[in-house]
């Protein structure tokens, strides 16, 4: 296995139970273990009834139709739907790993029906899996970055670490992530924009295999420019800044880029639904920059977030402290105030607030800005993970330029999750994903081993 | 601009200590974060506030057992440059509010040097009672056997023995009391809320069941991450039990003495003798235990200021359960009467001492799981149940 998350444990553990032996590289110390995993909070899984931590049933069918909503359409449905059918025994399968199961955290009642949470959190879940995998005898190795994989014509031969160690095994299964913290490889497709993207996890998930894998003939999935990406506070650092550093208040105020000009309609749709598409809509953004501003009415309406919003008692005062032009500012907040037609708020549904004659209108949650003191947030991109992939089949199995199945080679997590997503996020299936892959891959790449 | 500025501050711009301060910027992380949500009763507290001011800080340090199981599950703990570590600055937070609640305020420094001064105390108690001891009684009565009913009394009237006792004790409650009251002061509650029932009830099945040092249902973590390795709540309830069944030792000879006018020392299969057994084995047992489990703390963990305090308030309880024992086992010895002033005096020390070291953790822990019982029942919400951690399903959820 190569990685240390959670499509690599579940790989793992897998495998064991198959009978396998199994050796686990893992690029960064046990601290750093599963980047991305540790950062997590649930998991999206399909169950027909409620359960003690879920609110009520989430079938298949409606878990395929939210996957074609947002994706438009871009996912290979039988892998989907092969992905989402296993979903449902994961619930058990996961705490029969150890991990504990809790209802959604406060602030995140949308999801309480549809993602379960993880007690603790992704670290936790990732603690319980490495026990568990170690009591099976699971062998692990940390700072054990591979650096090279030797495939002949489909087949896995050997892999080779940092420090020149080569090992070979029976069959391969990569776990390694996307390739979100590899500056460079991203800015081949974003230009020196990427310069200004902060990476909410890891910094470990360089796409090294994934490429490697790709230039070995393993076929492609996806679109490299599709990712996961938010607006995250600017002033995050450049990795690892987690789930802390998010902000839920774009629909609560306008947001103005660097010339203090709107650019989308805030409040297009419910909060959830909207989060994913504001990392891409800053990205495209001058110096990817931008800034939510809001008024004091609005500051203990959302998820209290890391930094403290800027504060200033006016709005030509708040410019200043932002370094955005003040009169071009007040100009933006006065025409804005003045399209606000009245309604009646109500953030938990699609309400009346909107503007009139105002371009890009705000559609709803629309009140004026008016309430000193003023507040900011700045916000940059914040890269969650890739999509682009190496294409699998239903067994986890990579499929290679040709068309062939590998002999030999599996994938799970993030470095296949183009299979399924070719745009947009559902929360909580990233970990779908890792785990329902992961688990199939360790299972299938016993099985290859053994024959 | 802004991109590479990345200080994260709290939520309130003055506290009276840099511990005070330190939480207030891992509560606000912890704020925006709530993956801890379901380990224990801090966190749920936590996230009815939006800002933390000196008085919130301490309820929630003390509603924390020190379970350690947020420092290991947590993303963002040291070397991860937000460095959060809740166990260790509600532990600096928690002992740090005991000082400020003493009284009299005079004695506050107590909790400066505890160990010294706890272990102090009790040395000095012990030499009086001997000392004392030697000067009432000849020395034919204090170094020969006695037996039979009023053997102890012999050495120190029984009259005496009480005085001095409920004194000790009467100052004891008085300090503490006080104590209680500036705790509930400072974090902003009011004598009714003490006073309901139900939040009583709550509270005292919360502390006597130690609910909240199990890590939510997956266990402690003393040593590292993995939870099978902490016995810490077996200790205490050793340790607590062990030391409820002593007091229930005393409490029952009392009654026989001014009820029934026997007088101890008691045979063995009477009640005070049974129950004083088996709360000194407990009071060995659990002291030890738990010195174990500090000293296989995961340094990162430890409060370093607070050490002293701790080891010299499980050293007082181990000294109570072996003092105990011995007098029970030698009592039909010469040595009884030296064992029997040391007993005493470790017995006077420790009640002398409570108010100023980790005993009042007991008092302020349950005085904030009452608090947390009232917000709990504000929210609607019970507390979570182990059985909720586990994705079973369940009919009477499936509406
Ligand atoms: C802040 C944040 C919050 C998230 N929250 C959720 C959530 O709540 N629910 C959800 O479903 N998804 C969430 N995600 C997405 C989720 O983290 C990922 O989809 C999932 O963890 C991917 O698992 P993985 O095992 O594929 O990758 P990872 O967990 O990232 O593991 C990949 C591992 O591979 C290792 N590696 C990389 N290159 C090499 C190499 N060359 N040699 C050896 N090892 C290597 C890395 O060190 C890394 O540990 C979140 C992501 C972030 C950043
Ligand atoms: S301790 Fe860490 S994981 Fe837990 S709530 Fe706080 S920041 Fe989140
Ligand atoms: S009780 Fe445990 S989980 Fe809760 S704050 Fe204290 S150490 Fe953390």
């Amino acid at each position: 296995m190569i990685g240390g998350g959670n499509a690599a444990l579940c790989a793992a553990i897998s495998a064991r139970r198959e009978g396998a032996s199994v050796l686990v590289l893992e690029a960064s110390s046990a601290f750093w273990r599963g980047g991305n995993t540790r950062h997590t909070r649930n998991m999206r899984c399909a169950h027909d009834e409620a359960t003690e931590i879920l609110t009520g049933p989430y079938t298949e069918d409606e878990f395929f139709e939210d996957l074609l909503r947002v994706t438009k359409g871009k996912t290979d449905e039988v892998l989907a739907r092969h992905m989402i059918h296993e979903s449902k025994a994961m619930l058990t399968w996961i705490a029969e790993q150890g991990v504990r199961w809790q209802p959604s955290l406060g602030g995140t009642l949308s999801l309480g029906r549809t993602n379960s949470f993880f007690l603790g959190g992704g670290r936790a879940m990732l603690n319980a899996l490495y026990a568990t995998a170690e009591r099976l005898g699971v062998e692990i190795r940390y700072e054990a970055e591979v650096t090279d994989l030797v495939i002949e014509d489909g087949m896995f031969i050997s892999a080779t670490m940092k420090d020149g160690e080569m090992v070979t095994a029976g069959a391969l299964v990569a776990a390694a992530g996307g390739f979100e913290s590899n500056i460079t490889w991203l800015k081949q497709y974003w230009g020196e924009a990427a310069d200004n993207f902060l990476i909410r996890g890891t910094g470990n998930n360089k796409g090294t295999i994934l490429k490697l894998l790709l230039d070995k003939g393993v076929q492609e999935v996806g679109d490299p420019t599709q990712c996961h990406a938010v607006a995250i506070d600017a002033r995050a650092p450049k990795y690892d800044g987690g789930i802390i550093t998010r902000l839920d208040c774009v629909v609560f105020g306008i947001v103005v880029n660097k010339n203090a000009e709107r650019f989308y309609d805030e409040g297009e749709d419910i909060w959830p639904k909207r989060y994913a598409i504001w990392g891409r809509l800053v990205a495209a953004q001058p110096d990817q920059i931008a800034y939510i501003i809001f008024d004091a009415s609005s500051l203990k309406l959302f998820m209290p977030s890391l930094y403290p919003p800027i504060a200033a008692g006016t709005i030509p005062e708040l410019a200043c402290e932002l370094g955005l032009d003040p009169d071009a500012l007040r100009k933006t907040v006065n025409d804005f105030n003045a399209a606000v037609q009245p309604g009646t708020f109500d953030d938990k549904i699609l309400d009346d607030c909107r503007t009139e004659g105002l371009s890009p209108p705000k559609t709803h949650w629309a009140r004026r800005i008016e309430v000193a003191p003023f507040y900011a947030y700045p916000v940059r991109p914040g890269i969650t993970f890739t999509y682009l992939g190496t294409r699998v089949n239903k067994e986890a199995r990579m499929l290679m330029a040709d068309g062939r199945p590998a002999a030999n080679i599996f994938a799970a997590g993030e470095i296949m999750a183009g299979n399924v997503l070719g745009e947009g996020y559902a929360a909580g299936i990233g970990m779908t994903i890792g785990a329902v892959f992961g688990r199939i891959a360790g299972r299938e790449a016993a099985r290859n081993a053994r024959n | 601009m802004l991109a590479t500025e990345t200080k994260i501050a709290g939520t309130t711009l003055h506290h009276a200590t840099a511990a005070l301060a330190e939480a207030d910027r891992l509560m606000t992380v912890c704020n925006s974060c709530r993956y801890c949500e379901g380990l224990c009763a801090v966190f749920p507290a936590m996230e009815m506030r939006r800002s933390f001011a000196d008085g919130d800080l301490n309820y929630l340090a003390n509603l924390c057992h020190s379970c350690g199981a947020c420092f290991y599950d947590c993303q963002f703990s040291p070397p991860h440059a937000f460095a959060v570590n809740v166990p260790k600055v509600l532990a600096q937070v928690r002992n740090e509010s005991y000082a400020r609640y003493a009284w009299p305020r005079a004695l506050a420094p107590a909790f400066a040097r505890n160990g010294v001064t706890i272990a102090t105390v009790a040395a000095l108690s012990v030499a009086v009672f001997l000392f004392g001891f030697m000067l009432s009684n000849d020395p034919g009565t204090l170094f020969s056997k006695q037996t039979g009913e009023g053997a102890f009394y012999r050495l120190m009237p029984h009259n005496a023995m009480a005085l001095v006792f409920s004194a000790a004790l009467l100052y004891t409650l008085v300090a503490m009391g006080m104590g209680l009251r500036a705790f509930w002061r400072d974090i902003g509650e009011t004598r009714e809320t003490l006073r309901v029932p139900d939040y009583n009830a709550q509270a005292s099945r919360d502390a006597l069941s130690l609910r909240y040092l199990d890590g939510g249902g997956a266990g402690c973590m003393n040593v590292d991450e993995k939870p099978t390795k902490d016995r810490r709540r077996l200790y205490h309830h050793l340790t607590f039990y062990g030391f409820m069944l002593c007091f229930a030792s005393t409490s029952t000879a009392t009654l026989y003495h001014y009820l029934l006018g026997r007088e101890a020392p008691y045979p063995i299969w009477d009640l005070p003798v049974v129950l004083g057994t088996l709360g000194g084995i407990g009071l060995v047992i659990g002291p030890l235990g738990l010195l174990r489990a500090k000293a296989d703390r995961d340094p990162i963990l430890c409060e370093e200021s607070g050490r002293g305090m701790e080891q010299a308030f499980i050293l007082m309880l181990l000294a109570l359960g072996v003092t105990g024992l011995a007098l029970l086992v030698f009592r039909a010895t010469p040595a009884m009467g030296t064992l029997l002033a040391i007993h005493l005096g470790a017995v006077f020390g420790f009640f002398l001492t409570m108010p100023y070291g980790k005993f009042v953790h007991g008092l302020y822990r349950y005085a904030a799981l009452v608090r947390s019982a009232k917000e709990r029942e504000s929210l609607h919400e019970p507390s979570p149940s182990a059985a909720r951690a586990l994705a079973k399903t369940s009919p009477k959820a499936a509406s």
